[in-house]
């Protein structure tokens, strides 16, 4: 699957492409086919997101899933502070990276 | 310390309120990303990959209480209630807003701080020697040339578009505790019959392509000083690549033209300079000198410490150095705990630190780049409660110099250039040799890690060098032996095929192994390495 990702405008938070929105939740991101780049120019127009761009993931029982660790990573937040991630209860939630 | 004048002051504001004015037009539309990105970038606010990151300057590395208590108020209020202290000796915030960004820069204006000149293909932060002043062997302070320097490099209008960045470092002393040589420039402050000038080493850095600077100057007075620099970044201004950003840094330009011919370019240049516009008169290099005279020492401070309780005695040894002043020490505040984060401190911690400077050390701390912090100018007798004070905050580790010691880069878990991450590397390792007597046994052994080829991490200048790379995916990790950014400066080799994350922590025991095994008496990792070359190495790594 294709997703679009990029950081908000104003917090710099990781964001993803629901499909009509932007989320902060990996598990909200949609598939946007071929049309990433042409949703990414509008969305930096209208002044939400800096920099958004799509990169490959796939689909797990869990939700989508960033193919390169490198996005996996600002799914989560960083591995060395878990108290810092999305998911600061989930003890597995490093291992989700690697 | 240095104390802004109205001009440096008006300047900071005036930069703040213009910055102010740049995010409220970017947040409106009025400005693309493209058009805010090299104005944020000159503020030091870069996008990483969580948030946006700020960088604030600590100039070589000095600040007072009252300014590391801004950092720590920052910290809890605008940020996750930490910051990085990084290899050039600043500080970074992780989680900053954009919006927020301005009252963060005038927060730090009212401490006389800012963040220009953090980024950018200017000239950076001027770095320096984390004992400067206090070191019982330099020859003065190198503090109010690297002020000289500071101002002279700020807002200098011909040089904000330089091919690449700029990075100076000074020190004043035969010991090199600065990487001087690892610098586009660097300087040794000398003493030659009675007056002191400035020895110039050009061309060195690491990253990509490392390479030590070359000797191009053997004696500039502090009345020529700016204007023979202004003729070295000149002629690198005019040829440095702008074509190729990985050719662009001066190392490049020194060596395509070779040095003899840099050096003449330089001397021509310097010859037709007009150095009275440039150079300041010698009354204002002693009314900059004179911020930085030493604090009032007491004259008969008792010199012997005692070391009856153990764990103390074991701190001092290790952290605690000579200072010029009989009765007075620079104690190292480790920030490496083992299982820690290197460089990373907490709001808490910044404020106990600053106190603790406050209470033991003339108001005085200052930012190692090796990601510590060092009180200067610490009374023998005051030792005890100091460490006393650092031990109950978990910051009493007696580890400067031995291999839990380790530089980091932020590395894959915040800096979006990163190719793997390094902390949890500097975790493990630490970790693995966490037994306080094991590290002493292996000695001084300087371990370096970078996520990716920039090298923020030192990797080429470690004993023990990493360097994190990027492996169809995955990360993976080369190891290099031999390097060092102290005097004794030298270029670490790679060993061969890299080694996945249990396997570098293994591959870094069994070198160590190597060396305990073929040490001589007296000889650190890195002088055992000299003798017996890599190959017993690779031996015991591949077989
Ligand atoms: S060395 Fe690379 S990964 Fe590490 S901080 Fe520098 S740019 Fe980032």
């Amino acid at each position: 699957m294709k997703i679009l990702t990029g950081n908000d405008l104003g917090t710099g938070d990781v964001v993803w492409w629901t499909g009509s929105d932007w989320s902060r939740h990996i598990e909200d991101a949609s598939d946007v086919g071929d049309q990433g780049e042409a949703i990414a120019q509008a969305e930096e127009g209208a002044r939400r997101v800096n920099t958004p761009y799509v990169i490959d993931g796939e689909m797990t029982e869990t939700g989508p899933r960033p193919a390169h660790i490198k996005d996996r990573i600002r799914a989560l937040g960083p591995t060395i502070r878990p108290d810092l991630t999305l998911k600061p209860a989930d003890p597995e939630a490093g291992n989700w990276v690697i | 310390m240095y104390r802004y004048d109205q001009y440096d002051q008006n300047l900071v504001d005036t930069r703040v309120e213009e910055f102010r004015d740049q995010v409220e037009r970017r947040l409106s539309g009025a400005l693309t990303e493209d058009q805010f990105k090299p104005l944020r970038l000159m503020n030091g606010l870069y996008l990483q990959l969580h948030a946006y990151m700020l960088r604030v300057a600590i100039p070589y590395g000095t600040l007072d209480g009252r300014q590391m208590h801004m950092l720590a108020t920052i910290a809890r209020k605008y940020d996750r209630g930490y910051g990085h202290f990084t290899t050039r000796q600043n500080l970074q915030y992780n989680w900053i807003k954009l919006d927020d960004a301005p009252d963060i820069l005038a927060d730090l204006a009212t401490v006389e701080m800012h963040a220009i000149q953090t980024s950018g293909n200017c000239i950076r932060n001027i770095s320096s020697d984390q004992f400067a002043g206090a070191a019982a062997d330099e020859v003065t302070d190198p503090r109010p040339w690297a002020e000289l320097l500071r101002q002279w490099s700020s807002f200098h209008p011909e040089f904000t578009y330089l091919p690449r960045k700029f990075k100076f470092a000074v020190i004043a002393s035969d010991e090199d505790r600065a990487a001087m040589r690892l610098h586009d420039i660097g300087i040794q402050i000398v003493e030659r019959d009675g007056s002191f000038g400035a020895r110039i080493f050009a061309g060195g850095g690491m990253g990509r392509t490392p390479v030590i600077g070359k000797e191009i100057k053997d004696f500039v007075p502090v009345t020529n000083l700016l204007s023979y620099l202004e003729a070295c970044i000149r002629v690198y201004n005019r040829h440095g690549r702008r074509d190729n950003m990985y050719k662009a840094r001066i190392k490049i330009l020194i060596n395509a033209l070779g040095v003899e011919e840099y050096v003449r370019q330089v001397e021509a240049e310097y010859a037709a300079l007009d150095k009275q516009d440039i150079d300041p008169p010698l009354a204002e290099f002693e009314r900059i000198a004179a911020y930085f005279a030493p604090p009032a020492f007491e004259a008969d401070a008792p010199d012997t410490v005692d070391r009856s309780d153990p764990d103390f005695a074991l701190w001092l040894d290790q952290n605690v150095g000579q200072h010029k002043q009989p009765g007075y020490a620079m104690a190292t505040i480790s920030l490496k705990p083992v299982g820690g984060i290197p460089g990373d401190a907490s709001a808490d911690q910044m404020d106990l630190m600053a106190d603790l400077a406050e209470r033991y050390s003339f108001d005085e701390l200052r930012v190692t780049h090796a990601q510590n912090i060092v009180l200067p100018h610490v009374k023998k007798a005051d030792l005890y409660a100091l460490w006393q004070a650092l031990n109950q905050a978990g910051l009493a580790e007696a580890n400067l110099d031995l291999i839990s010691d380790i530089i980091a880069c932020p590395g894959l878990d915040y800096c979006s250039l990163a190719n793997a991450r390094s902390i949890p590397i500097a975790q493990k390792i630490a970790e693995r040799f966490a037994d306080a007597g094991r590290q002493r046994d292996l000695g001084e052994l300087k371990l370096k890690i970078s996520g990716c080829i920039n090298a923020c991490g030192h990797h080429h200048a470690g004993h023990i060098g990493i360097l994190g790379v990027d492996r169809k995916g995955t990360e993976n990790y080369q190891l290099l032996l031999g390097g060092s950014g102290a005097e004794d400066v030298s270029l670490a080799k790679i060993t061969g095929p890299g080694f996945d994350e249990a396997g570098i922590v293994d591959a870094v025991e069994t070198v160590t192994n190597v060396y305990l095994g073929a040490r001589e008496q007296g000889e650190r990792f890195v002088d055992t390495y000299r003798r017996v070359g890599m190959e017993p190495f690779k031996e015991a790594l591949y077989g």
